[in-house]
Formats: C-alpha cells, sequence, structure tokens
C-alpha cells in the first residue's frame, strides 16, 4: 500500500512540477484527491487481488500482491455452468427489462412532454413515488401473482418486477430531455408532412439520442444491482448471479477465491456501460434537466 | 384563396383569436401587424391547422379545412425561433419536405440547390444546422419554406432574431423571392415599418381582433380608428383628447380653430391623434399650435432624440432629427399643425386624417 502511495505521489508531483515550473514549486493540492482516490480504490483493489489468490493464502495471511497469482477462481466460473448460467440469465432479464422499459416509457414521456391533460403534473409526480417504497414491499405481491401466473423461475417475470421501479425512471429522465426540444420542431415535421410515427423516429429520436442512452443505463444498472425481487422471483433456470453468489458456503467453508472473482465479473458489466455514456450522466442524475 | 369566416379561438376564458374574418387572395402579401400579445401567432396557428378554431370555419378555395390535418394541406411556416431539424445537415433540412412526399432525388437536389442559391447558403449545403449563425440557420429555415411550393406560406416575425443589416436585407428579398411561387403569403411583424417596408395589404390586430384590413399604405393614412392608428405608429401615436365647442377645438392649453371641412361635426369629445415626427420642438413656419410642457425623459437613438413630455396627464413623444441635449425638468414648447391631425370621435372612429402625402 505504501509503495502505491508513493509512486502517485512522486507521479504527481513531476506533473505539477512540469506545467507549474514558474510557479512555485511546492504545494499540497494533491494530496486531498488522492487520499480521496485511494480510499476509493482501495475496495475493488482488494477484491481484484483476492480473485487471483488461492483460497489457502487468502485464510493464511495479509499480502498485497497474490504471492502465486492463480486464474483457477475465473476457470472454475467459466467452466462450471451454475456460476456462468448466473451471468447469463442476469444479462437476459437485464436487457429484457432495458428494452421493455425504454420502449414503454417513451411514447409516456412524449406524453408528459407535450401534452397538457387531466392530472397530468399528479401522475408525473406519482409516478416517481413509485421508488420511494423498498423493493421488499413488493416482492409479497409479485410472488403471489407471479405464482399464480406460472410465471416463477422466468425471465420475464424479474425483467417485469423491474419495470415496477425502471418505467417511473426512464419516463422521469426521457420527459426532461424531450422538453428540452422546442415544441415548434413537432409542428415544423407536421408542417411539413411528416406523419406522427415517421417524425418520431427520423426527427425527434436522433435529438434525444442522449437521453435514451442515459435512460437505458439507469435501467440497466437497476436491474443489475437489484437482488431481493430477483433472488425471490427466480429458483433454478434463471437465477441471477447475485443470488449465486450468496450461497456459495460448501461443505469446505466458503470458497473465498471463486466468490472475488465473481464480484469482479459483476462489476465489469456496470463499468462498461457507464464507460459509454459516461459524458451523459450527469445530466442524467438531473433528469435531463440541465 | 383563404377565407376565413368568423374565426375564434377560445383559450380558457380569454379569446385569443375574436370573430376574424379575412379574405387572402392568391399571389397577394398579406401583413399582420400588431402588438406582442394581440394574436398574430394564435392567428398564424389556425390558418396552419395547428389549432383548431373554437367557432367559426376556414375554407381554401372554398373548401373547408378545418378538418384537414396538418400533414395534408400544402402549407409552409417560419417561426420567430430558429426551428430546423438539428440532427440534419443544412442540405437535408431543406430537402426534408420533399423527401417526405416522395419526390425523385434528381429533382429534389435541383430544388434545393435553387433554394440555397437564393437564400445564399450554397457554402454550407453539408454543415450541420447547428453549426450555422442565428442568420443562416433562419435562412435554412427560409428555404425550407421555400422549396416546397406551398399554396400558403406563414412567416412569424421571421426576422425579429437577426441582426440589423440582415433583416434589412431579406427584408427586401422575401417578399420578392415568395411572390414568383404565387403563394398566399402572410408575414407577421410588431414593427410598422417593416409593413411598410413590405407593402401589399395589412390587417393590424389588436387583442385578437382585426380592427383594418386594406392596403397597407391605405390603413396606415386613413386608420379606421384609434387603436389601429396606434397599432400603425412607431412610437405610437399621440393621442389628445379636446372638446368642440362651436368653431373650434378646446383642451388645457388653449384653442384650436376647427377646419371647415369639418364644421359641420357636432360638438362633444373628440381625441386628437398626432405622430410623433409631427411634433417640432422649433417654431415652423405654418401656422401651428404651441404648447409648453415639461421634459419627463429624452432619449437619443441612432441619429434620432425621442424626447418625451408631460401636461395634464397627457404623455407626448417628439422625434426630432438629430442629436440634441434636453434636460429633464426643462420647459420646452412643442408645435403642432393642426393639417397633421388625425381627428377620432367619441367612439375613437376616424373622422378626419391628414391629406395624402401630410401624414
Amino acid at each position: 500500500m505504501e509503495s502505491t502511495t508513493k509512486e502517485t505521489t512522486l507521479l504527481v508531483e513531476g506533473a505539477l512540477r512540469q506545467t507549474n515550473q514558474m510557479k512555485k514549486p511546492r504545494n499540497f493540492r494533491w494530496f486531498t484527491p488522492s487520499l480521496y482516490i485511494f480510499f476509493l480504490m482501495l475496495p475493488i483493489y482488494w477484491l481484484v487481488n483476492m480473485s487471483f489468490k488461492t483460497n489457502q493464502e487468502i485464510l493464511s495471511k495479509f499480502t498485497l500482491i497474490p504471492e502465486n497469482p492463480t486464474l483457477s477462481n475465473y476457470v472454475v466460473i467459466f467452466s462450471d455452468p451454475s456460476w456462468y448460467n448466473g451471468y447469463i440469465n442476469s444479462i437476459i432479464y437485464v436487457v429484457m427489462n432495458t428494452v421493455i422499459s425504454i420502449s414503454v416509457a417513451l411514447p409516456a414521456a412524449y406524453a408528459f412532454s407535450r401534452y397538457r391533460f387531466l392530472g397530468d403534473k399528479h401522475m408525473f409526480f406519482w409516478l416517481l413515488s413509485n421508488r420511494m417504497a423498498p423493493a421488499a414491499v413488493f416482492v409479497l405481491p409479485f410472488f403471489q401473482l407471479y405464482s399464480s401466473f406460472g410465471l416463477i423461475d422466468t425471465h420475464i417475470a424479474v425483467a417485469l418486477a423491474h419495470c415496477l421501479f425502471n418505467v417511473p425512471l426512464a419516463v422521469w429522465i426521457l420527459e426532461g430531455f424531450m422538453s428540452g426540444i422546442p415544441k415548434e420542431i413537432d409542428e415544423t415535421a407536421y408542417i411539413d408532412g411528416y406523419s406522427f410515427p415517421k417524425f418520431f423516429i427520423k426527427v425527434f429520436t436522433p435529438l434525444i439520442a442522449s437521453g435514451i442512452g442515459v435512460a437505458a443505463f439507469f435501467c440497466f444498472m437497476f436491474s443489475w444491482v437489484e437482488l431481493l425481487i430477483a433472488r425471490t422471483l427466480t429458483t433454478v433456470d434463471a437465477k441471477p448471479i447475485a443470488a449465486i453468489m450468496t450461497r456459495t458456503v460448501g461443505a469446505s467453508g466458503v470458497d473465498w477465491g471463486v466468490l472475488a472473482a465473481a464480484g469482479v465479473l459483476t462489476i465489469i458489466p456496470g463499468a462498461l456501460v457507464i464507460y459509454f455514456v459516461r459524458n451523459y450522466i450527469a445530466k442524467g442524475f438531473a433528469l435531463g434537466r440541465v | 384563396m383563404l377565407e376565413l369566416r368568423n374565426v375564434s379561438k377560445k383559450v380558457g376564458n380569454t379569446f385569443h383569436i375574436n370573430d376574424v374574418s379575412l379574405k387572402l387572395e392568391k399571389g397577394s402579401l398579406n401583413v399582420l401587424l400588431g402588438p406582442t400579445l394581440s394574436g398574430k401567432t394564435s392567428l398564424m396557428r389556425l390558418m396552419a391547422g395547428l389549432d383548431k378554431p373554437t367557432s367559426g370555419d376556414i375554407l381554401m378555395d372554398g373548401v373547408s379545412v378545418v378538418k384537414t390535418p396538418v400533414q395534408k394541406r400544402n402549407i409552409a411556416m417560419v417561426y420567430q425561433q430558429f426551428i430546423n431539424y438539428p440532427a440534419f445537415s443544412v442540405y437535408e433540412n431543406i430537402a426534408s419536405p420533399l423527401r417526405v412526399a416522395g419526390i425523385d432525388k434528381v429533382t429534389i437536389d435541383k430544388k434545393v440547390r435553387e433554394a440555397a442559391e437564393l437564400m445564399k447558403l450554397t457554402p454550407y449545403l453539408d454543415r450541420g444546422v447547428l453549426y450555422l449563425s442565428g442568420g443562416q440557420q433562419q435562412r435554412t429555415a427560409l428555404a425550407r419554406a421555400l422549396v416546397k411550393d406551398a399554396e400558403l406560406v406563414l412567416l412569424d416575425e421571421p426576422l425579429a432574431n437577426l441582426d440589423y443589416k440582415l433583416r434589412e436585407e431579406l427584408r427586401i428579398e422575401l417578399p420578392r423571392i415568395f411572390a414568383e411561387t404565387g403563394a398566399i403569403f402572410v408575414y407577421a411583424t410588431t414593427e410598422p415599418q417593416e409593413a411598410l417596408l413590405l407593402g401589399g395589404d395589412t390587417a393590424t390586430l389588436h387583442e385578437g381582433h382585426i380592427t383594418q384590413f386594406g392596403q397597407t399604405i391605405d390603413v396606415h393614412n386613413k386608420p379606421s380608428d384609434l387603436v389601429t392608428a396606434q397599432t400603425f405608429s412607431d412610437p405610437p401615436m399621440n393621442v389628445i383628447p379636446m372638446q368642440k365647442q362651436g368653431a373650434q377645438f378646446v383642451f388645457s392649453q388653449g384653442n384650436i380653430d376647427c377646419p371647415e371641412d369639418l364644421s359641420g361635426l357636432s360638438d362633444g369629445s373628440y381625441s386628437i391623434g398626432i405622430r410623433p415626427h409631427h411634433l417640432l420642438l422649433s417654431e415652423p413656419k405654418q401656422p401651428s399650435v404651441k404648447v409648453v410642457a415639461p421634459v419627463s425623459t429624452s432619449e437619443i437613438a441612432g441619429s434620432e432624440t425621442f424626447v418625451h413630455v408631460a401636461f395634464d396627464d397627457i404623455k407626448l413623444v417628439i422625434l426630432t432629427h438629430g442629436v440634441h441635449r434636453v434636460d429633464i425638468g426643462d420647459q420646452v414648447p412643442v408645435y403642432m399643425d393642426p393639417a397633421k391631425f388625425f381627428i377620432f370621435d367619441g367612439e375613437n372612429k376616424l373622422v378626419s386624417a391628414p391629406k395624402t402625402g401630410a401624414a
């Protein structure tokens, strides 16, 4: 750990010296951000570190870098269907949910942004108030309802259940982006002869593309990290990875290394998605109202 | 021919458009003149079919189009804001109405290039519209309206957000360019000068009413009532209430001999209107009426000076050429020539306008 900080320190100092050669040579502006980043990255580093160790090393000593780096933990995950199916299941229902949420939210957001109708403001607020209840509240009704329709342990069950949270969120984000587009563009398109569907696909969608991206990202993330509903509604065939990770206690105790490797692989999709929408995330958090 | 028959548009409890009837001929240039919120945009939206009238009928060549969707009407509209399709290039923007109509590519290309040439956009055809200056963006919107060969072209203060020079240039070119298409051309503006420059016919709007419709020059020189006169005067026409008593008009600052041709008017209250540039600060050669009043404000705009004076709750604006220094509070003499008077009766209807050429 010490070596890491020292390295960072040296690097930052070097950079400062290069850019600020004319100014005073010493200051400590680098210190606070470095400290912050250090604590931010520490758990992630430790997870990655563990995933390359053997169970024996994890349990017996404290090492900053794996003594005998091994890929065996990853091999276990990619070769054992009960592990990699978890990822496939998660990805299937997350993508399903994202597609459903966005395609439902697009017309809804357009209506909220362009038309005034009875109770529109209340309904718009009520949409978001759905997010104020913890997921646990909805577990029981969902389970009961899905049991009677034979939907338990299917991907669509989880995808639909997550829509409860994601559709309102997507509507809010998309409405913000849509309201930033002047209504006159719609009218000009109608005057030019565009029918509504043609206008929506050809003219309007490109204008809110970043909004769709951000909304999709949020849907993806919420669905990806949600555990309670996903675990309750599935047993075997659609079991998500997060649920599989919670039951790795075998006869020989907890398999720490494999668990860490699974954790690393769970972070990756989210990190990838964040990378692609990084320029729009701030706008997305402001629900498009920047 | 576009015909509006007793068209009204009510939103909530207020009339945005109140009982408007108009007939606009093919190939005509029509100006809608009125201050902001007088209903110019509302009227245009009704003509375009973007809004439905609450009552009344709109006919195109004798056929009611109230129920025809916007897409099916052959119209073009340009807004005051620069409205284009931000995701498209200039070329695609201009071509879009033709592409939607399913016209073949060769014709589209020819028409787009013609329109671009007229609007001086040829060098920018491949650029995204967001990378253009405001003037170029508006010219793109105008080119898109032009390329369509619409029957009805609606321009809603298209030059209001442009810089001075470009405005002058387009103001002269636009009527000429659109006249060639033979469309019914409707141009909304808040500026009386713009209406005069464009010529054609003018309809003056006030609170959703059309107060007068006729040749622009006629409306300017012989406004049918006080409201029209004030709408069609910038800065607004000065109004002095007077009493006619026998052969004289009496007001707090003196008497004015009643012109001979008005001696038949009955006694009572009248309003005298006089345009700001007909009020003088120095004594003219013609016989005139003099009022002395304190200056409340004076502003210099370009090479002109506006002097505001007030007496007995009456505010007058005097427009003088040249830059003058006038101190606030100074007592200044104001001279007015009775030959330049607009005289309105108790119901604010015009009874006498200055002789042609004098206005």
